[in-house]
Parts: structure tokens; C-alpha cells; sequence
């Protein structure tokens, strides 16, 4: 973040003013991405005129940064009306698609609205693994034609490669790939649960020897000791700073009009369809109660030795069943950067292990000869 | 002497906050803030009103300035932000297709 939009983002939360939005305009989908996290059934989005409201809304509460996303935002056939509608309101509008409908046509009158980037998945440079996560033959071929003709018309590209056991060996090439097209790139192994709280997409998470080996690879991190380097205990202005932006400078609205604190933080704060959206951001009991963390509330992680430079999301912590609680995924980041176990690690270990003592006198099984005097008995 | 009209750059993204604006430059994503009288040159331009009248009406009503002085100032902040893209300027009225229409809260 530039130093400038940091002071101005810090006037925003002085302020109370919710500087970026991150809006799905659908969850509707042409990809079938084996990690992904939504429901792509459409269960009643909003109308153009809905969000055609929602935007002045949003401008009128002072919203400058504003994230269209989905679901593929370009299945919607208003999708370029709701785009013009934004620009005419002056937001600085980043698109997240997987660019799979962007021909020339689509980039020219992209570059023509004035958008500020365009950030595509790519999970790979090798289609066959690629079309493999997204389920869809031929996607990456057609997301980096996309590319392509973004790029030609100057427009501002970001390659985002989520990280998974499927295409752990490739951030590499895809970093190649990146480079060859000059574009950026972003690497995340973050693996979100569904939104129904299934969390078994978790599985496909990179395991610790992965989360090493990127965090060691000096093209990534930079000064590798430095970046794996166990931080300073946490002081006293530390402990009182904000866990992350939801809920203080951001939130995410969905394609029914549900307002979150964050994309990843699943707590109802109101519907846009039933109240002002600057209503439910400034009086919302679920949004000021996610206001109301500081890191010296956490349970667990405030006495954790990671606690200063922990990437902890209370999104993913509040899927987790708490959001004042830690978030194993980001636990185990800490653990994989500086191979010290983070307090919930030790916490989960000690109590795994006196429950794994517990579950295994539970189903162990009888010796032979009790186990035929107790058949024995009850025939 | 000719007149002076400015319009916003529709290519910008632009929005206030506490009162002064904070606009993107469709160029290159560099941020600026504009200060008080900035915001209300920015806020007026219109690309119809002519600079002279938006000095008249908004600065010098907003501010204890001389006209000419605060002319001479607004003409050289108008060409400065011209220079970034955040402004157009030009000696005749600028048609609303290629100023924005809505305008930034």
C-alpha cells in the first residue's frame, strides 16, 4: 500500500468511514474449481436497480475502493451497465474474475470504464493441472488469451495463484508465466471452508513442508531470515492494535445484499435489502462487535509467541468457532516460517493427546476372552 | 482575455473524505489529496462554468482572497492538475460526454 492511500486509509478508520468494498455480484459460475467455497446456485440476487442502490449507498458512505468479484462476474448480463454505473460514481473499481469471457471486445471497453486492475486465477502454467482444479477444458488457454488482450490495452493485470496440493509444484512457472506477460502475480495457499461450514476442501491445503519450502524461496520473501526470523514479543501498543481492516476500513457484501465484516468472515452484520448500508455499518451489533477485538482480547494467541506477526484471520477463526480465537491455518503458517509451534499448536497438542488418549480407550478393543464373556452374555 | 473552463477527468476515481478530496490518477494509479480549495475547483468543474466564475462564486465566497490573486492561483492549480490527468482545461466549454456526469461525493 502506497504511503499515501495508508494515511488516507488511516483517516479512514479515525473516521469510521469504510474506505473498500468487496461486492460479489453473483456466485453464479463457469468454473467448477475443486477448493472453492460457494454455493454457484443463484438464490435470488440482487436486481440491477438493487445494486444500481447500493452503489450510490456506498458512495455516499464514503466507499472509494470497490471490488467487484463473484462467482464470475461477467455471467452477469448487466455486469458492464453495474461497471459504467460505478465509474460514473468515480470508484477505483478492481475486477476478480477468471477472465474466461474477456475477448478483445470485453478489454477494450474494460480499459475504456477506467479500471484500476483486473486480478484472474491462474493455478497453474500447465493446462492439464489448471483445467484440472477449475474442471473446465480449455480455461486456461482462454483465461491467458484474456490476459493477453487486457495487457494489449494497457490495463493493470494480477495473476492470483491459490496454492494447493494439486499445483504445488508450479507457483513457479506460474511466477514465470507472470513475468513473460508482465503481469503480476500474487501467491496464497489460503484454502477457505465452504460456506456452508464443510471444511473438508481444507484437504487440499499444502501440508508444513510445503509452507516451508515457500517461505525459505528467496524470490518470494525476500531476506529469508529476516522473513522466518521469530518475532519480538508483542508490546503494550501491539496488544492494543486491530487484528485486520473487516469491519474497520472494509467490509464484503454478498449477491443477496448480506453485509460481512470481510469475503472470509462469514458473520450476518444486516441485508442491504432491508436496511442502508451505512446503517448496518455504523450500527450493526455483530459489525461493532468485530470492532471491538483488539489483540490483547484474543484467547490463546495473545500469550503466543507469534502473536506481532501472525497473519491470524478472525474470519477464518470465527469458522473456526471463535473469533476472538486462534486460526489454525494461520497457526500453522507461523509454524511453517519459524518452526516454533504457535499456543494453540502446544494447546490443540496437549489436549490431542490426553482426547487421543481418551478415543482410544474408548474403541479399543477387548481383550479376546472378554469379548467372548461379554458375547457370551448377552446371547 | 480568454476564458479558462475545467472539467473532471472521467478516467479518475475520486471520492471525499472529511472534506477533501482523494482522487486516483487514471494513469498510473498515483494518489493525490487535494487541500480545501482544490477540492472546491475539482467539486466545480463542470467543464461549462467558467474558471473565473467558480473563483468568484465558490473560492473567493469560501476564502478571504482577492479575486486576481486567487485567479492567478486557481489557473496554475488547474494546469497542475491538468498535468497529472486529473482535470481537463480548455478555452471552450467541455462537453459533458467527455467530463463526468456524476460527479464524486
Amino acid at each position: 500500500m502506497s504511503g499515501l492511500l495508508q494515511e488516507m486509509t488511516e483517516r479512514a478508520l479515525a473516521l469510521g468511514v469504510p474506505i473498500s468494498v468487496q461486492l460479489d455480484v453473483t456466485y453464479r459460475c463457469n468454473e467448477r474449481c475443486v477448493h472453492c467455497y460457494l454455493d454457484h446456485e443463484d438464490h435470488g440476487e440482487m436486481t440491477t436497480a438493487e445494486i444500481k442502490h447500493l452503489l450510490d449507498e456506498m458512495a455516499d458512505a464514503g466507499v472509494f475502493i470497490l471490488t467487484f468479484s463473484g462467482g464470475e462476474i461477467f455471467l452477469r448480463k448487466d455486469f458492464f451497465e453495474l461497471l459504467e454505473y460505478s465509474r460514473q460514481l468515480m470508484f477505483c473499481v478492481k475486477l476478480k474474475t477468471n477472465a474466461i469471457m474477456i475477448r478483445e471486445r470485453e478489454a477494450a471497453r474494460i480499459r475504456d470504464l477506467g479500471v484500476q486492475s483486473i486480478q484472474i486465477s491462474i493455478y497453474s502454467h500447465r493446462p492439464e493441472v489448471h483445467d484440472a482444479i477449475t474442471l473446465v477444458p480449455g480455461s486456461l488457454k482462454r483465461s491467458l488469451d484474456a490476459i493477453r488482450f487486457l495487457k494489449s490495452q494497457g490495463l493493470r493485470v494480477i495473476m492470483a495463484n491459490v496454492l494447493m496440493v494439486q499445483n504445488m509444484a508450479d507457483y513457479t512457472g506460474v511466477r514465470a508465466l507472470a513475468a513473460e506477460l508482465g503481469v503480476e502475480c500474487t501467491l496464497d495457499p489460503t484454502i477457505t471452508p465452504m460456506m456452508d461450514g464443510d471444511r473438508s476442501v481444507l484437504s487440499l491445503g499444502v501440508d508444513q513442508n510445503a509452507l516451508r519450502q515457500v517461505f525459505r524461496d528467496a524470490s518470494l520473501v525476500g531476506d529469508v531470515d529476516e522473513f522466518c526470523a521469530v518475532a519480538a514479543p508483542a508490546n503494550q501498543s501491539e496488544l492494543e492494535s486491530l487484528p485486520c481492516s473487516a469491519g474497520h476500513t472494509s467490509c464484503y457484501v454478498s449477491p443477496y445484499g448480506d453485509v460481512f465484516p470481510c469475503v472470509q468472515f462469514p458473520l450476518p452484520t444486516g441485508n442491504v435489502r432491508q436496511q442502508r448500508f451505512i446503517d448496518i455499518w455504523q450500527h450493526s451489533d455483530a459489525m461493532n462487535d468485530v470492532r471491538s477485538i483488539r489483540l490483547k482480547d484474543l484467547t490463546t494467541c495473545t500469550s503466543c509467541s507469534h502473536v506481532s506477526s501472525c497473519s491470524r484471520c478472525p474470519g477464518l477463526a470465527f469458522m473456526e468457532g471463535n473469533m476472538r480465537g486462534p486460526s489454525s491455518q494461520d497457526c500453522e503458517r507461523s509454524f511453517a516460517r519459524t518452526g516454533v509451534p504457535s499456543a494453540n499448536m502446544l494447546a490443540k497438542k496437549n489436549a490431542g493427546a490426553s482426547l487421543g488418549r481418551a478415543n482410544l480407550v474408548q474403541i479399543r478393543a477387548l481383550p479376546v476372552s472378554a469379548a467372548t464373556s461379554a458375547a457370551s452374555a448377552i446371547a | 482575455m480568454s476564458r479558462l473552463y475545467v472539467a473532471r477527468n472521467p478516467r479518475v476515481a475520486a471520492r471525499s473524505l472529511d472534506g477533501e478530496m482523494m482522487i486516483m490518477s487514471g494513469r498510473d494509479s498515483t494518489l493525490f489529496t487535494l487541500n480545501k480549495t482544490a477540492t472546491i475547483l475539482w467539486q466545480s468543474a463542470d467543464g461549462t462554468t467558467p474558471l473565473d466564475e467558480i473563483v468568484e462564486h465558490r473560492i473567493c465566497a469560501e476564502f478571504a482572497v482577492e479575486p486576481a490573486e486567487a485567479l492567478h492561483d486557481a489557473e496554475h492549480m488547474a494546469r497542475e492538475l491538468a498535468s497529472h490527468e486529473i482535470l481537463q482545461i480548455s478555452e471552450e466549454p467541455i462537453p459533458a460526454k467527455d467530463a463526468t456526469s456524476g460527479g464524486a461525493r
